[in-house]
């Protein structure tokens, strides 16, 4: 049996791993929620954002809070991409069929994963912690965690709890929950429900980029971590409940501790583990285990 | 297959080998396999109308069960290869059995949820299938009796499998056909159109999905089983997502619902990757352009392109 100090690392190193996820899942889940599409290329703007934060740590060189201004340029950047893609590209396969709407976003993972292969080789990027949180370690409970991880396992639920206030107390978020119900309807009372849904489109793309730029840190970017990185978030959103937004948070609680204490137990099968559980709550709750069923 | 043209082009096919180029019959052999997997896909997507999103789960227990028996248990292929339809016909039951319970989305994502399973097991069942390295060196059937055939004797062995590819994918083919075209098969197309209204009928429509779903998995099994004969190995990424979006934007490029038109797009793609990958290796963004263009300009694919095309032709003047 593992001692105390070493279950407790491990779960944190799950933690850790979950508000990562949370970050990338609640723009993809936002997104079904609203749309009602399942966004591949979400994925790639999480690669898209790693390789962005390493771009302008290039540009800005050294100097005090650089990371911090990369990060936020790197999400900053791709919202715009992500509004840019739904104002001229995917606003026009609203009426076509699902799996058209599918492919498309297919599509964008080609198209955008290629190109950012054409600008940065395949070569693995690699960006160095801030040094406010690098190198320094907190030992709790006989487990070390670095700062930057802290850091990450504070920022998920801040974030987590803004985006919620949005939704719920502002007019935007009351207009974005309204488009989820009903969008003919919210149209008629004279809101622009074209303008909102790039707005979710830009809101989404913000998280997933700040996500993959939060990440570069303690993962090297590399090409085909989108493709990697969007099947993980489906299995979150899916077993949270697609569109449901404590669904995601709580989705993403659970693989990260499924994940961590999978390969703590079962090391070779903790990937199996994870898609078995996707698909046990898809025959059991397709709606997931907090979301609500769709009519 | 009644109309003479279908026959003209299985002539065609098995005349490959006599260009001579094993380059030539390489490309042949590599579509003809792809052609019978998209064609198994539009069973369910074209013809049934449920969108799955792990259909390369089945073309990977297919690949995995051929390649299994002949390189460990050295079976003969007479075997490994009708078992690789039934093996995945059979995980295609069970795993289908939970698919049709739900619809579209959640369809889709259940669908790609067990390919996942398949290849994590792929992935990492190292004892059995290789893991990661997956499983090289997969022997070619041994035809040596096709050696004392008049005219293919001083054929190749790749030729002479190609030879049994076209005779096989030809078979599978002609029997899917014949489902397509049978009560059965209309009956799936009914339920495309509306579900409902077939339930209102009397017709079990979780049952026909069921079947559709199985016949697909052990047809897409059976082009895995020669697939991974074909390639010489059999890796794990023959279950992993992205190859069932490749199948999806084949029967899509070709047309779904017709019955040539997956077929087709395999023809295409893998032409047109052959030509694309001497000018530049970024064939992802070159496919995703093509995808997205055909999304935008032709949704009902090469075919549906192509039957518009004619009627404007014969348009009365």
């Amino acid at each position: 049996m593992p001692d105390f100090s070493f279950i407790f690392a491990q779960s944190i190193s799950g933690l850790t791993a979950a508000m990562f996820l949370f970050l990338i899942a609640a723009g993809l889940s936002l997104i079904f929620g609203v749309l009602r599409v399942l966004n591949f290329a979400h994925g790639t703007f999480y690669m898209l954002g790693a390789y962005a934060a390493f771009q302008f740590m290039q540009w800005l060189g050294p100097g005090r809070g650089r990371f911090w201004l990369a990060a936020l340029g790197a999400a900053a950047a791709i919202a715009l991409l992500g509004g840019l893609v739904e104002r001229f590209l995917f606003r026009h396969l609203y009426g076509a069929e699902e799996l058209y709407q599918l492919l498309f976003t297919y599509a964008l993972v080609l198209v955008l994963g290629d190109a950012a292969k054409m600008l940065w080789g395949t070569q693995q990027k690699s960006v160095s912690a801030p040094p406010e949180l690098g190198g320094k370690a907190l030992s709790l409970f006989g487990a070390t965690i670095p700062y930057y991880n802290l850091f990450i396992i504070l920022l998920g639920p801040v974030i987590a709890l803004g985006f919620w206030l949005t939704l719920q107390r502002t007019r935007a978020g009351r207009f974005i929950r309204a488009a989820a119900l009903d969008r003919e309807t919210l149209g008629a009372l004279g809101v622009n429900v074209d303008a909102l849904y790039t707005w979710v489109f830009v809101l989404a793309s913000f998280l997933g980029g700040l996500g993959g730029a939060l990440i570069s840190p303690m993962r090297a970017t590399t090409p085909g971590m989108d493709t990697e990185i969007i099947v993980e978030a489906f299995v979150v959103v899916v077993i949270g409940g697609l569109g449901s937004f404590w669904g995601t948070f709580f989705g993403a609680l659970i693989y990260g501790q499924v994940l961590s204490f999978g390969i703590l137990f079962f090391p070779r099968f903790s990937i199996f583990a994870v898609f078995a559980l996707m698909a046990a709550v898809l025959i059991l709750r397709p709606w997931g285990l907090l979301g609500r069923p769709l009519k | 297959m009644r109309a003479p043209w279908e026959l003209a082009l299985l002539a065609a096919a098995l005349l490959v080998p006599a260009l001579g180029s094993r380059f030539y019959t390489f490309l042949a052999n590599d579509v003809l396999i792809w052609a019978l997997f998209a064609t198994s896909l539009n069973l369910l997507v074209g013809y049934t109308g449920l969108v799955s999103f792990g259909h390369a789960a089945y073309f990977g227990i297919g690949a995995y069960t051929t390649g299994l028996l002949m390189k460990k248990l050295s079976l003969p292929f007479l075997i490994a290869f009708p078992a690789a339809g039934v093996l995945a016909g059979g995980f295609a039951l069970l795993f289908g059995f939970f698919c049709v319970r739900l619809t579209r989305i959640y369809f889709a994502m259940l669908t790609l949820a067990f390919a996942q399973i398949v290849w994590a097991i792929c992935f990492k069942w190292n004892e059995v299938t290789g893991g990661e390295q997956g499983m090289p060196e997969i022997p070619y059937p041994s035809l040596d009796w096709m050696g004392r055939l008049p005219l293919v004797g001083g054929l190749r062995t790749s030729d002479h499998f190609y030879l049994v590819t076209v005779v096989l994918v030809a078979l599978c083919l002609w029997v899917l056909r014949r489902v397509v075209g049978s009560p059965f098969g209309r009956m799936l197309t009914t339920i495309r159109e509306n579900a409902e209204r077939a339930e209102f009928i009397g017709v079990n429509v979780r049952r026909y999905e069921l079947a559709a779903f199985v016949l697909a998995g052990a047809f897409a099994g059976l082009a895995g089983g020669l697939f991974g004969i074909f390639n010489r190995g059999v890796f794990p990424d023959f279950a992993y997502w992205t190859k069932s979006s490749e199948v999806l934007i084949m029967t899509l490029l070709g047309g779904m619902g017709t019955f040539y038109g997956p077929a087709l797009g395999a023809l295409a793609l893998i032409l047109l990757n052959q030509q694309i990958v001497s000018y530049t290796e970024y064939w992802p963004f070159v496919l995703g352009t093509i995808l997205i263009v055909l999304l935008f300009v032709f949704p009902g694919g090469l075919a549906g392109a192509a039957g518009t095309a004619l009627r404007w032709l014969r348009r009365p003047a």
